[in-house]
């Protein structure tokens, strides 16, 4: 994760399942309204499909599947974080959107050693925030799935 | 400084390439000036450059190898070791270039070793030469150096007396026309044509394609969303921008096209050099090397083409001694060859050799467990395991097709581009094998289906012929849980979409479903799908690298309404389906029963009959739907016509010849024509065979059905005329079937091109039209005299003779068919022809490519026709 001289990081934060994330702003293409997703038969249970946005394909991450949580009730619209990842498009599907948090990277604590391990494989690290704590995602691992799913 | 090096990298590397091969020539034909000449000033040329970029070793070996050229030149005998000694003196260039490349810098190193046999060489030849006066005239002064000789430098007295050697002007202009005089092969190599090209990096044509791909998408997109608004003052404008993006994507195209000679480039050094090692004589032939297509598929055949032509010098060809004993001469050939058919590339590389050994392959099959001691499997399927991983039966491995790499790589790299190989072998007579791969990569025509939901594309070119199981529904049977469908008169292994992708069932009743039934290479199987849309021309897009391993997906692509959808790998799905059937059924199976043009300069498969007086009768394959036979039995006669149950309906049957007879017992052959949803039987008293032939015409005939008679394999054969026939059964019909306005629209489409004709004729009747496909102006003028109705004509504008716009005006001058929309196809898209087809009132302007524009232009014609109704 690269941090900027002044020590301090800019990240776009999402609610999955009542927790908030945060993920780098250099590491996000853009927010946006995952719709009409196409199915991928035979795809790894993590991926919900592939969709069109603006003329590319980008290929849809459920996080909720992803961290190991069961499917959102409330079928609402969803959004989703576009990243680029080896020059392919993925939108990771949250359930809510947050604001954009400045942070120092100083404050950033190390991931606790009884978090859950899909948890523990996907976090960079957690911040305390004044009312809440953000796990912050590390982007890369999260999309590494598919050895963790080849494995199981 | 780096572009010069670049470009002088790529330049010189080419270059060598061409004096590799040139050599190899060279050395069958000693006597050829005009290629020791061409070989010499390639090898001058590296020589400079390299002198002037200022790179010494380079130049100082290209220096000792001009040497050796120019000795052979002045007369010297060409000798194979010295032929050799240049090679490897070829060979070293190029692997300094590689490190040149690689690090920027010429490695230090010294080639005195090859400058000194070099030298040797020069030396020796020179011995060898009849005695010539070395005599110079004027004085040497002696010259001295102050410094030693560079490898490869000569003494100053020698560069003087080269000097003085060296005829003058006057000399050379004589030379050079003389050179002139030997023919006109010179001009083509290169000097002249060079003023006419451009070098374009590879990235800046990938870059351009992007953008047009990106480009026909958005076309796509805006086609379809002024088709949801029918009065839009969009449609004409972008009728244009449909049209340009046509002739710009197909030029793009042209300019990513490379010939496959390019890819064979290093393939006869490559051969001499083998033949040399194995103690074989080995010709390469090479045929239609002027052949173009894609560079991006280029690249990837590339090693396998290699590795195949290795395979064949190695295992194919048999020793000499082997060969004479076996009565075959000496030497033997490997012959390449490439064309272009329907849309594909096709690539064969045949050897005269051993052919592929049965026996063994058999014994290593079960060895490996592909098959038991118990299952005799036919010499064709056998001869397709060596495609299998691990599968190599070379008793030793040789240093040069051991490499580890077996048939089984060459065919995942031609998978892995659509492509498919298959091989014919006879046992001492050698083997073929043949490689069809796609033009391009990029933009495929493809069907798009539905199953489960949601839409697949499925790429044309594996696509034969679409079953609707609506009608046929008792024809899909199962098997122990397989299922199969019976297709004419084979079994066809069919494979549910939804199971194969593991879809939700849908509540899709049977009625509805489809069969797409595939080929790819010789297993031809058939996909259940619950509905087919349409076509569409989809530019591939590569899924995410977590998908890859998905095998029966190839790819994404968005379609004109904007969703993304998956296409279907045909290789993928073979592999699931498993089937490996023999090449024969590949025939049956390709009779499409679309267009009623004949070709008649190609080859066209012919169905040979007998009915009634004996002479031999033929009808192109293509236009026959079906072969039946029936029991004579359950023929039924109504109002005097026989008839037969079939398919849930009546079917009419009319005797192909005035004394044939039905069948009194037993069973009755039948060819069934298919038009428009009726069908017809053709009484036949046998089937006979089916050739493939060139079709002329030799006498044309009066008799009503015969077309005339052509010469069939040495046979005079009647050539029956179906349009003829299909009348005579639908007279009948047309009371049970009362015209309502849902009737097809009857169209008229004529196009010189053959090619035009099969790919467009299919497209028509696949939306919905009756098709009825002429080769000119002329031919369309007598089917309309002959009485035939037609709704909308669909004519090529460049056609030899009578044009589309003399066909336009006689139809116009005709009352009967002045009402008639024409829709003129052009290849040139010119405002000025525009205009020129408005004026001649024309319905509508679209360009060959077009499909989509074709389409709804008929579409709006249509519902024109009906209002003014």
């Amino acid at each position: 994760m690269s941090a900027p001289l002044s020590g301090e990081i800019e990240f776009v934060t999402a609610v999955i399942a009542g927790q908030l994330f945060g993920i780098p702003i250099a590491r996000v293409h853009d927010v946006f309204e995952a719709e009409r997703i196409t199915h991928v038969p035979l795809a790894p249970s993590e991926i919900s499909g592939v969709l069109n946005l603006r003329g590319r394909v980008v290929t849809a991450l459920d996080m909720r599947k992803r961290l190991g949580l069961p499917p959102s009730e409330n079928a609402k619209k969803q959004m989703a974080i576009g990243i680029d990842h080896g020059g392919e498009a993925y939108g990771l599907l949250v359930d809510s959107m947050g604001e954009v948090l400045k942070l120092s990277s100083d404050a950033l604590d190390p991931v606790p050693i009884n978090l859950n391990k899909d948890w523990a494989a996907v976090s960079a690290g957690i911040y305390r925030l004044e009312d809440r704590l953000m796990v912050v995602l590390d982007v890369d691992n999260i999309l590494d799935f598919k050895k963790d799913t080849l494995a199981a | 400084m780096e572009d010069l090096l670049r470009e002088f990298l790529t330049e010189t590397s080419e270059s060598l390439d061409v004096v590799d091969n040139e050599l190899v020539r060279f050395e069958q034909e000693p006597n050829n000036d005009e290629i020791l000449g061409r070989i010499f000033r390639l090898v001058h040329t590296i020589k400079g450059t390299c002198g002037f970029i200022g790179l010494p070793r380079l130049e100082a070996l290209a220096h000792a190898a001009e040497t050796v050229m120019g000795k052979f030149r002045d007369g010297s005998p060409v000798t194979s070791e010295a032929v050799s000694l240049v090679l490897a003196t070829i060979d070293r260039l190029k692997s300094i270039l590689a490190e040149l490349e690689a690090t920027q810098a010429e490695p230090a190193g010294s080639d005195g070793d090859l400058i000194v046999q070099l030298e040797q060489m020069a030396l020796d030849g020179a011995a060898a030469m009849p005695a010539k006066e070395d005599v110079t005239i004027g004085t040497l002064s002696p010259q001295v150096l102050e410094r030693p000789l560079r490898p490869g430098e000569v003494s100053l007295d020698e560069l003087e007396r080269a000097f003085r050697d060296t005829p003058g002007p006057e000399e050379k202009k004589e030379k050079r026309e003389a050179d002139r005089r030997t023919g006109d092969r010179r001009s083509t190599d290169g000097t002249s044509s060079a003023s006419q090209t451009l070098r374009v990096s590879v990235d800046t044509v990938e870059r351009l394609m992007t953008m047009v791909s990106e480009l026909v998408l958005t076309r796509n997109q805006l086609l379809e969303i002024v088709r949801r608004h029918s009065e839009s003052e969009f449609k004409v404008p972008l009728q244009r921008l449909s049209n340009v993006t046509a002739e710009l994507q197909e030029g793009v195209m042209k300019t990513r096209m490379q010939p496959i000679g390019n890819a064979w480039a290093k393939l006869p050094r490559i051969v001499r050099d083998l033949a040399r090692e194995l103690g074989k004589d080995i010709e390469l032939e090479m045929h239609g090397a002027e052949t173009e297509l894609d560079r991006q598929v280029l690249d990837i055949i590339r090693d396998p083409l290699t590795h195949m032509v290795r395979n064949s010098a190695d295992h194919g060809l048999e020793m000499p001694e082997d060969r004479v004993k076996a009565g075959k001469p000496a030497k033997g050939t490997i012959r390449l060859s490439a064309y272009q058919a329907s849309g594909q590339i096709v690539i064969e590389i045949a050897d005269d050799g051993r052919g592929l050994n049965t026996a063994k392959i058999r014994k290593r099959a079960i060895e490996v467990g592909l098959i038991s001691e118990d299952d005799h499997p036919s010499e064709a399927q056998l001869h397709k395991m060596i495609f299998t991983p691990g599968f190599s039966t070379a008793e030793k491995v040789t240093s040069v097709s051991g490499r580890g790499v077996g048939m089984d790589v060459v065919k995942t790299n031609i998978d892995q581009i659509g492509g498919t190989i298959d091989l014919k072998s006879t046992q001492g007579r050698g083997s073929t094998f043949s490689i069809k791969i796609p033009l391009t990569l990029a933009i495929v025509p493809a069907l798009i289906v539905q199953s489960g939901g949601e839409r697949y594309a499925i790429p044309q070119v594996a696509v034969v012929e679409l079953v609707h199981r609506g009608s046929n529904a008792n024809l899909v049977e199962e098997i122990n849980g397989a299922l199969v469908l019976r297709l004419r008169d084979k079994l066809l292994p069919l494979l549910s979409l939804n199971q194969l992708l593991k879809l939700p069932k849908q509540n899709v009743s049977d009625a509805e479903a489809f069969v797409v039934v595939m080929q790819v290479g010789t297993s031809v199987f058939g996909i259940v799908v619950d509905d087919v849309l349409h076509t569409e021309e989809i530019v591939v897009k590569p899924v995410a690298s977590s998908l890859r391993d998905i095998k029966v997906l190839g790819g994404n692509t968005i379609l004109g309404d904007g969703s993304v959808i998956l296409i279907l790998d045909p290789n993928g799905i073979a592999d699931q389906v498993g089937a490996t059937r023999e090449e024969r059924t590949t025939d049956s199976f390709s009779a499409k029963g679309h267009s009623t043009g004949d070709d008649a300069l190609k080859s066209v498969s012919m169905l040979m009959f007998r009915s009634g007086s004996g002479a031999l009768k033929a009808v192109p394959l293509s236009l026959v739907t079906r072969l039946e036979e029936i029991e004579a039995s359950k023929i039924e006669r109504s109002s005097g016509r026989p008839m037969v149950q079939y398919r849930g309906g009546l079917m009419p049957l009319v005797p192909a010849d005035e004394s044939a007879k039905l069948a009194e017992e037993g069973m009755q052959p039948l060819l069934v024509f298919t038009d428009g949803g009726r069908s017809v039987g053709l009484i036949v008293d046998e089937i006979v065979d089916i050739v493939e032939d060139r079709l002329e015409i030799k006498v044309t005939s009066e008799t009503p059905g015969v077309l005339g008679s052509a010469i069939i394999r040495d046979q005079a054969t009647e050539i029956i005329d179906v349009a003829h026939f299909l009348p005579l059964g639908f007279a009948d019909w047309f009371h049970g079937n009362p015209g309502g306005a849902n009737e097809k629209k009857k169209l008229l489409f004529v196009d010189d091109s053959a090619f035009f004709r099969n790919m467009l004729a299919p497209v028509l009747q696949a939306a919905g039209y009756e098709v009825s496909a002429v080769a000119g102006g002329k031919e369309a003028l007598a089917l309309i005299e002959r009485g035939l109705q037609f709704d909308i004509v669909v004519t090529d504008i460049e056609m030899p003779g009578f044009d589309g716009y003399a066909l336009n005006e006689a139809l116009r001058a005709n009352v009967r068919t002045a009402h008639l929309p024409v829709i003129a196809l052009s290849s040139s898209l010119s405002a000025a022809a525009v205009a020129k087809s408005e004026r001649a009132g024309m319905h509508a302007y679209v360009a060959k490519f077009d499909r989509r524009g074709l389409l709804q232009a008929l579409k709006t014609a249509c519902v024109e026709m009906q209002e003014a109704a």
